[in-house]
C-alpha cells in the first residue's frame, strides 16, 4: 500500500513538474533550415507582394481603421479575436520586434515574450512560406508601413480558452507539418500556384475542414482532406476539388477570374471571400491568379487547359438558356400561372429581372443559383443574408465597377424570405434542405454585415 | 473673398457623359483631375434600386431625376417681340440633375448621324443648289466629317455598350440592318434586342411597302458585356422603366454602368458633388482661362478652382450660359449675325399616330426605351429637298417603351378626356393600342438663339439664359410630309382607329407639354472664330484651354437622337487634347 502510495505520490509529483514546465518552459522557436546570406536582400516590391498574397490587411485593418493598425474583430467559436497593430509603431505596433520576433510570430505562431498567438493568426499555413519571403514581408512592414499608433482592444476569451499556454499542446496536434515549401511533381506554374494557396494564401485556414480539435484537418496538397471544404463564421466555404464542386463546373480562366475580379460566367464572390478579392487576390499578378487556378483544377490529377488570357474586356457575352435539369423550373415561372408556390411567386417578383426564369443568371454580372455553392450549402445563413441585407461584389482592378445587390429586408416578412430560400434552395434541380421563418428572423436580428 | 483650392491640371464642369469621358481618358494621362458637379451623387444602388426606382408618379411625373427650376432655368419666348418668362415647371425639356446627368436618365436610343448631315450645307448646294435654302436658315456643315468620326463613333459606342445590326460595314450593305445609315468599321457591340409584337408588326408592314426595316440601335444590353474599362452591363429585362428612370438592372448604358466605376480607381482623379459652377475666369490677356468659381453647397460659399484646362460638360444649356457669362466669345445678335454664343439654338420636329386593335393585345409594360424596329426611307440623305420643298428628314420607331399607366394611355381620338366615358375608353384601350413616332431633324434659324435675360437672374445672381425660339416652316413642312407618308402604312395595318399627331402649318412652340430633351447648338462648331464658339475639337476659339462638350457643339441638329454624335465628337476632342494639346497648349487650328 505504501509503495503504490509511493508511486501515485511520484506520479502526482512528475505531473505537476510536467504542468509547471508546459506552462512556464518557454517554447522553443523553430530554427531555419537554412539562415539567408547576411548581405540577402528583397527584391524590389517583393515584401509588399508578400503582404498582399498573405492578405494581411484584411484581417489587420478595422473597417475604418488605417491599414494594418488592427482592432479588427473576428469570430471564433470561442469567442472575438481582435487583430493587432501590425505597423511598426513600438508603442503599439511591432516597431520592436527583431525578425527573429516576427519569423517566430509567422513560423511558430509565438510574440516575442513567448506568449501564444491564438491561431486566428494562420501560423498553420504562413509556416510553408519561404523564408525569403518572410524575410521580405518584414522588411518591407518595418521600412515602407507608416507606423500608427492605436492600442487595440486586448482579446479576453472565457475559460478555459484564455489560458494561452494550453496552444503549446494545441499546436503539437497542428503543426506536424513545415517548416518551408515542399513542392508537388508538376509544371512550375502549377508549383507557384501550390505555394501561394498552401503558404500566403492560406486558403486551407477556411476551406479544409476542421478536426475535432478545432486544427486545419488537410494543411498541405499531400492530404486528400487539404481543400475539402469547412464552415467559417456561419459561411461555407466550399470545397475546392472533387466532383460536384463549383470548381469541377468551372475553366481554369473562369476561376483565375473568380480570384482577380470576384465574379466570373457564374458566380461572385461575397462575404468573407469578397474581402479576399477586395484586399489580396486583385493585387496579384494575373500569372500568380493563373498558377492558383490551374493548381487548383489539377489538384486530383485532372489534366489543366491553360488559357491565354482571362478577366479580358470581353465584349457581348451570351446569356445560357436553360438546361434540362433547370428545364422544369423555367418553364413553370415562364407559364406565369398565378397558382404557382409562394416561393415562385417571389422569386418572379424580386428576384427573376436579374437571377431570369432559367435560374443562371447572366455572366460576369448576375450570379447563377442553380448549383450555386451559397443556394444550396449546408449552411443558410449567406443566402438569407444576402436577401436581407445585399451584397457587393467589390471594384477590382480588371473589373472596376462594385457591383451591389439591393436587400429586401423591407420588402419580404420572416415567412416570405423563409419560403422564398425554401424554394430557391430546391429549384432548377436544386435539392438542399428547406429553411424555417426561425432561421431568417436570426439572421435579420443578428444584422450581419456581409 | 473666394476660398481657394490647390491648383488642378484639369476642371471639369459637369459628371455626365462627356465629363466621364474626359475623365478617364484625361486620367489615362497622369493628369490630376477635379470633377465639378452641381447635383448629387448617385449609383445604380441604392440611388435606382428596385422596387423604389420604378415609381411613375415620383419619377414620371413630379421628374425626382431632373434639374429643379428653382435651381436653375432658362427663360422663354418664341420671338423678338415677345418677353421671355421663367421656366417655372419643367414640360419641354427635362435637364437631369446629379452625377450621370442625362445619361442615367435617357431612353438609350444611340445614332450616329448620317454623312450627308455632316455636310449638309455643302450637300444641299451641290444637290439641289443654294437658292432652296430658306431665307433665315443658318444652314452649315459640321467643321468635321463623318469619316474623321467615325473611329470616335466606334470607341464611344464599345464603351457605351450598344446593342444593333451594322447595316453599312465598310462600305457592304447587310440585308436586316439599315442601309441608309453611315458606315461602320466594326459591327455593334452586342446583337440587336428582340422585338416586341408591336415592332414586328410595324416590321412586316413596312416590308410589304418596300420599306427596309431594322433594329434600333439601342444603348441597352441584350447580353452580358464588359466594355474597354472593364466595366459591366448585364441583359435588359424589358421592365420598361427608361426615360425619366435610373437603371435597377445594370441595363442602360449610362456613365455609372459604363465609366464612373473605372474612373473613381484613378488616384489622380476627384469629384466633388453639390459643386456649381458660376463661371469661368479669364486670364487678364483674356486669351486663357484661370479656372473657374463654383458655389459649394455644403460650405455656402464660392470656390476658387484654378487649372490649366477647363472641360465644359455640363448639359447644353448650362454649358451655353456659363459661356455667355464668362466672356468666353460674343453674345450673337439675330439682327447682324454677327457674335457666336448663343447661336443655330436648335430642338427636334417629332411627330407620330397612335393606331388601335381592339382584338390585339400590345402588353405595352414590355419594353424599353430603345425598343422598336425602325426605318430611315424618309431620312435627310434619301429625301428630294427641291421637289418637297423643305430641308430635312426623319427616322421613324415602332416598339413599346412603357406602359406606365399615368402618361402612357393612347386614347382613339373623340373620347372624353374625364369622366365615365373617359374610365371606359380606358378599359377599351389599354394594352391595344401601338404607334409609330417620326423623330425628325431641326435645322439653326437667324431667329432661334440664346442669349442672358435682361430681367430674370438666378439664385446666385446671375442673369438667366433666354431661349427664343418657334417652330419655323421648312421643319413643319419636313413633319407634314411624315405625316402624308406614315398615314398610309399605319392605315395598311387595318387599325380599328388611328389618331395622328404632327405639327402643321402656323405651329407656335408650347413649352408646357413635354417634346423632347433634345436642346442643341449655342456654343456650335466652325471652320473660323467669325461663324462658331468652337473648333473642329470643340476648343474655345476665344480661350485655347477650355474645351466645350456636348450637343451645343451642334451646327444643326440632326436628324436622330444626340447622343451617338455627343459621344463621338467627345472622344474626338479629348484625342486631340491627349495627341495634340499636352505637348503643346494652343490653338489647335
Amino acid at each position: 500500500m505504501k509503495t503504490f502510495l509511493r508511486i501515485v505520490a511520484g506520479l502526482a509529483l512528475v505531473g505537476v513538474v510536467a504542468l509547471l514546465a508546459f506552462i512556464f518552459v518557454p517554447v522553443q522557436r523553430t530554427q531555419p533550415a537554412e539562415a539567408l546570406a547576411a548581405d540577402w536582400e528583397p527584391a524590389e516590391g517583393q515584401g509588399e507582394y508578400v503582404l498582399h498574397a498573405s492578405d494581411c490587411v484584411a484581417c489587420h485593418t478595422s473597417d475604418d481603421g488605417e491599414s494594418l493598425a488592427g482592432g479588427r474583430a473576428i469570430a471564433s467559436p470561442m469567442g472575438t479575436i481582435w487583430s493587432t497593430n501590425i505597423t511598426p509603431d513600438p508603442e503599439t505596433g511591432i516597431g520592436d520586434w527583431s525578425y527573429a520576433d516576427f519569423r517566430a510570430a509567422m513560423i511558430d505562431g509565438l510574440e516575442p515574450d513567448g506568449t501564444h498567438l491564438y491561431p486566428a493568426m494562420p501560423y498553420e499555413n504562413y509556416r510553408l512560406m519561404t523564408e525569403e519571403d518572410i524575410r521580405a514581408l518584414y522588411e518591407y512592414i518595418m521600412t515602407e508601413v507608416e507606423p500608427v499608433s492605436n492600442e487595440v482592444q486586448e482579446t479576453e476569451l472565457s475559460f478555459p480558452f484564455n489560458l494561452r499556454f494550453g496552444i503549446r499542446a494545441w499546436n503539437w496536434l497542428a503543426l506536424t507539418h513545415g517548416p518551408g515549401f515542399t513542392p508537388a511533381d508538376g509544371p512550375e506554374l502549377q508549383q507557384r500556384g501550390q505555394y501561394l494557396v498552401e503558404g500566403p494564401g492560406h486558403c486551407a485556414a477556411c476551406h479544409s475542414p476542421r478536426s475535432v480539435f478545432m486544427s486545419q484537418d488537410g494543411v498541405t496538397a499531400d492530404e486528400d482532406s487539404f481543400l475539402a471544404g469547412g464552415v467559417i463564421d456561419g459561411w461555407n466555404a466550399p470545397a475546392l476539388r472533387g466532383d460536384g464542386t463549383d470548381l469541377a463546373k468551372w475553366s481554369v480562366g473562369e476561376l483565375a477570374a473568380y480570384l482577380a475580379t470576384g465574379r466570373n460566367a457564374h458566380s461572385t464572390a461575397n462575404g468573407e471571400m469578397g474581402l479576399v478579392v477586395e484586399h489580396s487576390l486583385q493585387k496579384l499578378t494575373d500569372e500568380d491568379n493563373l498558377a492558383m487556378a490551374a493548381f487548383l483544377k489539377g489538384i486530383d490529377g485532372d489534366a489543366v487547359d491553360l488559357p491565354e488570357s482571362f478577366a479580358t474586356a470581353a465584349g457581348a457575352i451570351e446569356v445560357p438558356a436553360a438546361d434540362s435539369a433547370g428545364s422544369g423550373t423555367t418553364e413553370m415561372l415562364a407559364s406565369a400561372d398565378p397558382d404557382m408556390p409562394l416561393g415562385a411567386r417571389l422569386y418572379m417578383d424580386n428576384c427573376v429581372g436579374c437571377h431570369f426564369a432559367t435560374g443562371k443568371g447572366a455572366p460576369e454580372i448576375f450570379p447563377e443559383l442553380q448549383g450555386n455553392s451559397m443556394v444550396v450549402g449546408s449552411e443558410t445563413m449567406p443566402l438569407i443574408s444576402v436577401i436581407l441585407n445585399g451584397a457587393e461584389v467589390p471594384s477590382t482592378a480588371k473589373r472596376p465597377m462594385a457591383l451591389r445587390m439591393q436587400g429586401y429586408a423591407d420588402r419580404m416578412s420572416d415567412d416570405e424570405v423563409a419560403e422564398l430560400v425554401t424554394w430557391l434552395r430546391g429549384a432548377w434541380g436544386n435539392d438542399a434542405s428547406a429553411v424555417t421563418a426561425a432561421d431568417v428572423a436570426t439572421v435579420r436580428e443578428a444584422d450581419h454585415g456581409h | 473673398m473666394a476660398r481657394q483650392e490647390k491648383k488642378k491640371d484639369v476642371v471639369i464642369v459637369g459628371l455626365g457623359w462627356t465629363g466621364s469621358i474626359a475623365g478617364i481618358e484625361l486620367a489615362q494621362e497622369g493628369l490630376d483631375i477635379v470633377a465639378l458637379e452641381r447635383g448629387h451623387d448617385q449609383n445604380t444602388v441604392p440611388n435606382f434600386e428596385y422596387p423604389q426606382q420604378i415609381d411613375e408618379l415620383k419619377y414620371g411625373v413630379r421628374l425626382k431625376m431632373m434639374q429643379k427650376p428653382s435651381q436653375q432655368t432658362v427663360t422663354v419666348r418664341r420671338n423678338g417681340d415677345e418677353t421671355a418668362l421663367p421656366y417655372r415647371q419643367l414640360g419641354s425639356f427635362l435637364p437631369g440633375n446629379g452625377v450621370g446627368g442625362a445619361g442615367t436618365h435617357w431612353n438609350g436610343l444611340n445614332w450616329r448621324p448620317q454623312e450627308v448631315e455632316m455636310r449638309l450645307r455643302s450637300y444641299v448646294e451641290e444637290t439641289f443648289g443654294a437658292d432652296i435654302i430658306p431665307e433665315g436658315m443658318n444652314l452649315g456643315d459640321y467643321p468635321v466629317s463623318y469619316d474623321e468620326l467615325e473611329p470616335f463613333f466606334t470607341q464611344f459606342e464599345k464603351v457605351a455598350g450598344i446593342s444593333g445590326y451594322a447595316g453599312n460595314l465598310n462600305g457592304e450593305i447587310r440585308e436586316g440592318g439599315n442601309p441608309f445609315e453611315g458606315w461602320r468599321s466594326e459591327d455593334f457591340p452586342m446583337p440587336p434586342m428582340p422585338t416586341t409584337y408591336d415592332s414586328s408588326k410595324f416590321r412586316d408592314a413596312a416590308t410589304a411597302m418596300g420599306y427596309h426595316p431594322f433594329p434600333a440601335s439601342a444603348g441597352i444590353a441584350s447580353t452580358s458585356y464588359v466594355n474597354p474599362y472593364g466595366m459591366q452591363m448585364g441583359p435588359c429585362n424589358f421592365c420598361g422603366f427608361c426615360e425619366r428612370y435610373g437603371c435597377y438592372q445594370y441595363s442602360k448604358s449610362s456613365p455609372q454602368t459604363t465609366i464612373l466605376g473605372a474612373l473613381k480607381r484613378y488616384p489622380n482623379f476627384e469629384y466633388r458633388t453639390q459643386s456649381e459652377v458660376l463661371r469661368v475666369e479669364l486670364a487678364e490677356d483674356g486669351q486663357t482661362a484661370t479656372g473657374v468659381t463654383y458655389w459649394d453647397e455644403a460650405a455656402q460659399e464660392e470656390v476658387f478652382q484654378p487649372a490649366d484646362i477647363v472641360i465644359l460638360s455640363s448639359y447644353q444649356l448650362n454649358n451655353v450660359h456659363l459661356m455667355l457669362l464668362s466672356g468666353l466669345g460674343e453674345a450673337y445678335d439675330p439682327l447682324t449675325g454677327e457674335g457666336t454664343l448663343g447661336k443655330n439654338y436648335a430642338y427636334q420636329m417629332n411627330g407620330g399616330i397612335s393606331m388601335f386593335f381592339r382584338d390585339e393585345e400590345f402588353n405595352p409594360f414590355v419594353g424599353h426605351g430603345a425598343n422598336g424596329i425602325c426605318i430611315d426611307d424618309f431620312s435627310i440623305s434619301q429625301n428630294d429637298f427641291g421637289a418637297e420643298g423643305f430641308i430635312g428628314g426623319s427616322y421613324w420607331r415602332s416598339g413599346t417603351f412603357n406602359g406606365q399607366p399615368i402618361r402612357n394611355m393612347p386614347l382613339p381620338a373623340g373620347t372624353p378626356s374625364w369622366g365615365a366615358g373617359w374610365k371606359q375608353a380606358i378599359g377599351e384601350n389599354y394594352g391595344h393600342a401601338m404607334s409609330i413616332g417620326s423623330h425628325g431633324s431641326h435645322m439653326a434659324y437667324a431667329n432661334n438663339h440664346l442669349d442672358l435675360d435682361p430681367t430674370y437672374t438666378d439664385r446666385h445672381g446671375r442673369p438667366l439664359m433666354r431661349m427664343t425660339f418657334n417652330w419655323q416652316d421648312n421643319d413643319l413642312k419636313m413633319n407634314q410630309f411624315m405625316k402624308s407618308k406614315m398615314e398610309p402604312l399605319a392605315a395598311s395595318m387595318n387599325p380599328d382607329s388611328m389618331r395622328s399627331g404632327f405639327k402643321g402649318e402656323g405651329a407656335e412652340y408650347d413649352v408646357r407639354p413635354y417634346q423632347t430633351t433634345h436642346n442643341t447648338g449655342g456654343h456650335i462648331m466652325s471652320e473660323n472664330a467669325r461663324e462658331g464658339a468652337v473648333n473642329r475639337y470643340c476648343q474655345s476659339w476665344k480661350a485655347h484651354n477650355v474645351f466645350a462638350m456636348g450637343a451645343g457643339n451642334f451646327v444643326q441638329n440632326t436628324q436622330y437622337n444626340p447622343t451617338g454624335l455627343v459621344g463621338g465628337l467627345a472622344y474626338h476632342t479629348v484625342n486631340a487634347i491627349r495627341t495634340q494639346y499636352l505637348s503643346n497648349p494652343r490653338p489647335l487650328v
